[in-house]
């Protein structure tokens, strides 16, 4: 395919065998209606092909009786013949009718059955890939490459396709009617295919600047709209204005080039249509008034009849050509759409080797676990082993970590040697500086990353063991990050345990100390939220984060940074709620402000990805180290 | 609302008008090219000479290069036009909105302006191209064709009658059915967009309650909602092809039909073949020009609603101007306000301040503290004029802001916002922009200032070390040093910090203010911070709450006079006490 696209400074590349792949997933998709627009498009492409042979016998006929002029003897001879094409034109209708109009519902279900694989498959990647990959980027996916799929599918395939089948037709007419005549046709269509080709490939060339100039224009206005606060803060207005002038001026340059090469090749190849369609004429009369024999298949001599249809097929041909050369450049562009859409897909997921899965149970007086399907409030774990048995362990939330190291990336370690014991119910802080590896720590428990050396037990049990969506079920996050999610705030904080009643989502709320702000909203818990809650502020976003991890009622908590948005006064009021709402559970607790970590169990000052202190906070301001002047650093001005 | 974006066009109106030019001579010849090879093709069997039917070819040969001169030129100018046009417009929206005050700011959500300076921009682009282009082109094909036609075929173009009204018919109805449709399932469409972005930037939290099934039902509904409007949608406009090729086809057996007996029973006087093959040619160039028209159509109503939002943004008139003989020099950093009061917009129920009444010396400290939605920030956002009092005034060196030089006062009142952020550049681009002539050894100090040197010159690349936009690729705490020292820069005679070291941590916090105390002792610097340690040694304090002033003084008065700040003060060091 390649081989015929427009040279440019960047092409854009579609990996080997797209192609087919795109075909197979739509034909899998659409077992027998693809086939059947296949079909309807080769009777259609045919039909508008034939009127040539028509066209050529009526005018024989005109011919042979206009001297005459007896038209009800010619009519027994033309009457039949465009009757024979109309019946001809309606079946071609019918198909037509029926190709458009599966192809609409096609291609749109085709589009969501890509939507929906792909949106699938990226829900089972791992964290790592969100980190790796801009998130622009992997929205372009959707937009930009689904879009560029959408012309592929429904207009550059069945273009392709009608096109491809009017040329062959029409040039197998054109060879049996006359050869010398065709092949002047077919030295118009070189000369053709040669200028749209140089024409067609300045285009290409531009409208991919063109592109990378609307990239930069995109970035620089988002940049500033972002930052225009900033930039009326500082007075920045005119050199702001400046720059932008020099963005916009080349991505004028880009555009305005682009859009000349692409509105001049049409009028140029029409045009050269049209000298060809005199040249024929010419030709045509010049043989048929110089008597030379004509070479065809059919045998026929040239007369008028013969180049007159010559003349119309003439512009099909060079039409279809032409169409065909202008869609090579979409197909170019859609296959790559497609390979990028098909590289998300082919991510491989996030594996999960787990086996150990959390259940609903039930303890005997005996301290029995039995596993129950109703929801009891307690939970086990079920750990089938390798001889059949199955064993239960009571789910108490004890994390140990054992000699944890780990790396995001080969040869950049950012936790070394890191051991931490939770005990059922306790509650252990970090501390550090940002980098220091903190978030690095909960990253692993929940197993967003997987530890390079060492261990992580969960009430025993190697939580690679444990199944992903089971372990993370039985911890409860909360980010610095705010993320919620378009619906009411019941919703949002539904969003933590889906079968959870309105009064369950109230009790949590009420437990997060977000109940107060919320009754307060204009229309209570029935407030919707939009754009990530862009109308509450920080604070309110990160108790509503709490609530929703609140109602789930796991055993362990992970707090990172979840209360650095609420101001100290509101944290004082919120802290009771906080404070029963940790109550009984095992928390780990990642924050900046010491006083959210000083009633802590155990508290990990951490540096550069090493565990430096530990130990509660009395003990730590005995031992005068760096938590020690973290912590008098608020009074050293005294 | 059309004529104002319009304006926009200026230098390229020379362009537009030759286009339209270079439209009309092209659509003129094109009409007339099968009139004349309609004589070629006759020429033929009246046995014409050679020299006779070279003759028309060559006149057939000049015109068709006429015609491509036009068509290319007009592309070309036509480029020209539509590109220039579409980089006025931009180059005019975005000036327009650097001249928007924080008021007008707040109308416009960020990410809507970004949309419109593209997305819309590119739909009127494209729509202005296709006007001065095909506009009017193709209603004098239409004309031309429909003349030359009955000019030639006479009764012939009887067919016209019966074509023309049910493609209008048909292209209309299906163009106004559609159109809604569509309108309806883009918006559907971006709402889906919107969720897979919320879907990407909340993986944590979908993976951390494990609702990654859930989130995939969520959206293949959705998806598949939309494909059920998309589809229909689709299918209305899919007609189009079957109502274009009844049309075409029923062209083709009536000429066909009626013109061989024409032809026959007139003996070739009223029509003849060549006729008959220029029908075809009229009949097709006819319906091409209707089908253009409608597309045009639906172009226009579609891009209405761009040309709508981009009007809104160069109506917008900013409500801050710089006064008619501005005062160009602060004389010191003192600062009063007397009686303010301010609202957001005129129409706001609530004042989101009221009754403040200030006197601030040149050169004190000055800590602000309060809960979330106290109007901390709205407060100090008056000293440099980013809004304007609705009651009361605020002066800055003894003289009213509303007196000064915009651009002179801010320069004096440097303010490090609470939402602050970076820009694509070096760590010494970002910093210039408080002053842009600043020497390096000036970047230099700022940053010791702001603690800020010791973790660049960690960097590899030290001063010159590449910011993301939006300074994706520095910690919070680190962005926050870089953007106090891009105000400290200018040497302002006022320093405004909103609650810029919240993620710094305490003892850099305490450097940065005992820096700014000992080296910049002549400058009024206000702090709005959460930590009472970070205002604790102010020489004034004042406790926000609700939009008024609930207290002021120094930390030993309010500690006695304050219940909210000894509340603050008791819950942020209550750990501390319980050690003792």
């Amino acid at each position: 395919m390649n081989k015929h696209a427009p040279k440019g400074p960047v092409r854009p590349k579609a990996k080997k065998g797209t192609f087919g792949r795109v075909v197979k997933k739509l034909f899998g998709y659409y077992p027998v209606l693809a086939p059947l627009t296949v079909v309807c498009i080769l009777f259609a492409a045919v039909t508008s092909s034939i009127p040539a042979i028509f066209i050529q016998k009526v005018t024989a006929a005109i011919e042979k009786w206009y001297k005459i002029g007896d038209w009800a003897a010619a009519s027994k001879e033309i009457v039949p013949l465009v009757l024979t094409l109309a019946v001809f034109y309606v079946l071609s209708m019918i198909a037509i009718t029926l190709q458009s109009q599966i192809m609409a519902y096609m291609t749109q279900g085709f589009l969501h059955k890509m939507r929906a694989e792909l949106f699938s498959g990226m829900q089972n990647l791992p964290i790592g890939y969100f980190d790796r990959n801009k998130h622009g980027d992997i929205m372009s996916h959707y937009t930009n490459d689904i879009d560029t799929l959408r012309q592929l599918v429904s207009q550059s395939l069945p273009s392709l396709i009608q096109a491809g089948t009017i040329v062959l037709c029409v040039f197998s007419i054109m060879i049996y009617y006359s050869i010398p005549l065709t092949l002047l046709v077919i030295l118009g269509v070189v000369v053709m295919l040669l200028v749209s080709k140089k024409i067609g490939g300045g285009s290409a060339k531009y409208f991919i600047r063109q592109q990378q100039a609307v990239g930069k224009t995109e970035g620089y206005i988002q940049e500033m709209m972002n930052g225009m606060k900033v930039v009326k803060v500082f007075c920045h207005e005119e050199t702001t204005a400046k720059d932008f002038d020099d963005i916009n001026n080349a991505l004028y340059e880009d555009s305005f080039r682009a859009h000349a090469f692409a509105n001049t090749l049409g009028p140029i190849i029409m045009n050269i249509g049209n000298i060809m369609y005199v040249i024929m004429a010419i030709a045509g009369g010049t043989l048929i008034a110089l008597n030379v024999p004509n070479l065809s298949l059919s045998g026929m001599a040239i007369n008028i009849s013969i180049v007159v249809p010559f003349l119309n097929m003439t512009k099909q041909f060079t039409g279809n050509i032409n169409q065909l050369s202008q869609q090579i450049n979409s197909v170019v562009m859609g296959l790559a759409g497609a390979s990028r859409v098909f590289a998300l897909m082919d991510e491989l997921p996030e594996t999960d080797d787990g086996y150990v899965t959390l259940v609903n149970a039930e303890i005997d007086e005996q301290g029995n676990v039995t596993e129950t399907a109703e929801r009891t409030g307690i939970w086990a774990w079920k750990h089938p082993h390798g001889d059949g048995t199955v064993t239960y362990t009571k789910l108490t939330g004890d994390v140990r970590m054992e000699g944890v190291d780990f790396s995001y990336v080969e040869g950049k370690q950012v936790l070394f040697d890191v051991s931490v014991y939770a005990k059922p119910g306790q509650k252990v802080a970090f501390v550090g500086a940002t980098g220091a590896g903190k978030t690095t720590i909960t990253n692993l428990i929940n197993r967003y990353y997987d530890i390079a050396d060492g261990k992580i037990r969960y009430d025993g049990i190697n939580i690679n063991k444990i199944k992903k969506s089971d372990l993370r079920r039985s911890l409860g996050i909360v980010l610095q990050e705010t993320n919620l999610f378009t619906g009411t705030v019941m919703d949002n904080i539904r969003y933590g345990r889906l079968d959870a009643t309105d009064d369950e989502c109230i009790e949590a709320a009420k437990l997060s100390g977000a109940h107060d702000f919320i009754t307060r909203l204009p229309d209570g818990y029935n407030t919707e939220l939009t754009n990530n809650g862009s109308n509450l502020s920080g604070g309110q976003r990160q108790l509503i984060a709490i609530a929703r991890a609140a109602v789930a009622d796991p055993p362990v908590m992970i707090l990172d940074e979840a209360t650095s948005s609420i101001d100290t006064r509101t944290e004082a009021i919120v802290q009771k709620g906080m404070d029963k709402l940790m109550e009984g559970r095992t928390v780990f607790v990642i924050a900046h402000r010491l006083s959210t970590v000083m009633n802590s169990d155990v508290i990990m000052v951490m540096d550069h990805g090493k565990i430096i202190e530990r130990g509660s906070h009395d003990d730590l301001i005995a031992q005068k180290g760096t938590y020690y002047q973290l912590y008098t650093g608020a009074f050293e001005l005294d | 609302m059309y004529r104002r974006l319009l304006r926009s066009v200026r230098e390229y109106k020379l362009p537009s008008i030759l286009t339209l030019v270079f439209m009309v001579l092209e659509a003129a010849i094109e009409t007339t090219i099968p009139f004349i090879t309609a004589k070629l093709v006759n020429s033929f069997e009246a046995g014409a000479s050679m020299p006779e039917l070279l003759k028309i070819g060559l006149i057939l040969a000049v015109m068709a290069l006429i015609s491509l001169c036009c068509g290319g030129l007009g592309g070309y100018t036509c480029a020209k036009a539509s590109s220039g046009f579409a980089k006025n417009l931009r180059h005019d929206v975005f000036t327009k909105i650097q001249t928007y005050s924080f008021n007008n700011i707040d109308k416009f959500s960020s990410s809507s302006l970004v949309t419109r300076m593209t997305t819309d921009i590119n739909n009127v682009q494209m729509s202005y191209m296709m006007i001065i282009r095909t506009a009017v082109r193709s209603p004098l094909m239409f004309t031309f064709s429909i003349i030359m036609a009955y000019v030639m075929g006479g009764a012939l173009s009887t067919t016209f009658v019966i074509v023309i009204p049910v493609l209008v018919f048909g292209l209309v109805l299906i163009a106004r059915k559609a159109m809604p449709a569509f309108r309806r399932v883009f918006k559907k469409y971006d709402r889906l967009n919107e969720s897979i972005e919320e879907n990407v930037r909340a993986m944590r939290v979908v993976k951390g309650f494990s609702r990654e099934n859930y989130e995939k039902q969520k959206f293949i509904s959705a998806s598949d909602n939309i494909r059920g409007d998309f589809t229909k949608a689709e299918r209305i406009v899919a007609l189009n092809t079957p109502v274009m090729q009844i049309c075409l086809y029923f062209n083709m057996v009536f000429v066909l039909l009626v013109g061989s007996k024409l032809a026959i029973s007139s003996g070739g006087s009223i029509v003849y073949v060549g006729q008959i093959s220029a029908m075809l040619t009229y009949g097709m160039q006819i319906l091409m020009s209707l089908m253009m028209l409608s597309m045009i159509y639906v172009m226009l109503t579609m891009s209405g609603e761009s040309v709508k939002r981009l009007d809104e943004v160069l109506r917008e008139e900013p409500n801050l101007k710089n006064p008619e003989s501005p005062v160009y020099k602060v004389k010191d950093g003192s600062i009063t306000f007397e009686k303010v009061g301010f609202k957001y917009s005129e129409t706001a129920k609530n004042f989101a301040l009221s009754d403040i009444d200030l006197d601030i010396k040149s050169g004190m400290t000055v800590g602000v503290i309060g809960g979330t939605g106290s109007s901390k920030s709205t407060l100090v956002q008056l000293i440099p004029r980013l809004y304007d009092t609705t009651v009361g005034r605020v002066t800055v060196g003894g003289v009213d802001v509303r007196n000064y030089d915009i651009k002179s006062l801010r320069s004096n009142v440097a303010m490090v916002l609470q939402k602050n952020l970076l820009f694509a550049g070096t760590i010494k681009d970002n910093i210039r922009w408080g002053n842009k002539d600043a020497t390096d050894e000036e970047i230099i100090e700022a940053c010791k200032l702001a603690s800020a040197h010791d973790f660049i010159e960690s960097f590899p690349q030290k001063y010159d070390t590449h910011i993301e936009q939006g300074g994706t690729n520095v910690s919070g705490g680190q962005k926050q040093r870089l953007c106090i020292a891009r105000a400290l820069i200018s040497k302002p005679k006022i320093l405004i910090l909103d609650d810029s070291t919240s993620a710094v941590d305490m003892k850099t916090d305490a450097m940065i203010r005992a820096g700014l105390k000992k080296y910049l002792p002549k400058t009024t610097k206000i702090i709005i911070a959460q930590r009472i340690s970070s205002v604790q040694d102010a020489d004034l304090i004042i406790v926000m709450d609700n939009g008024k002033i609930s207290a002021k003084g120094n930390h030993k008065e309010l500690m006695q006079t304050s219940d909210i700040y000894r509340e603050v003060y008791e819950q942020q060091t209550k750990g501390g006490d319980e050690n003792e």
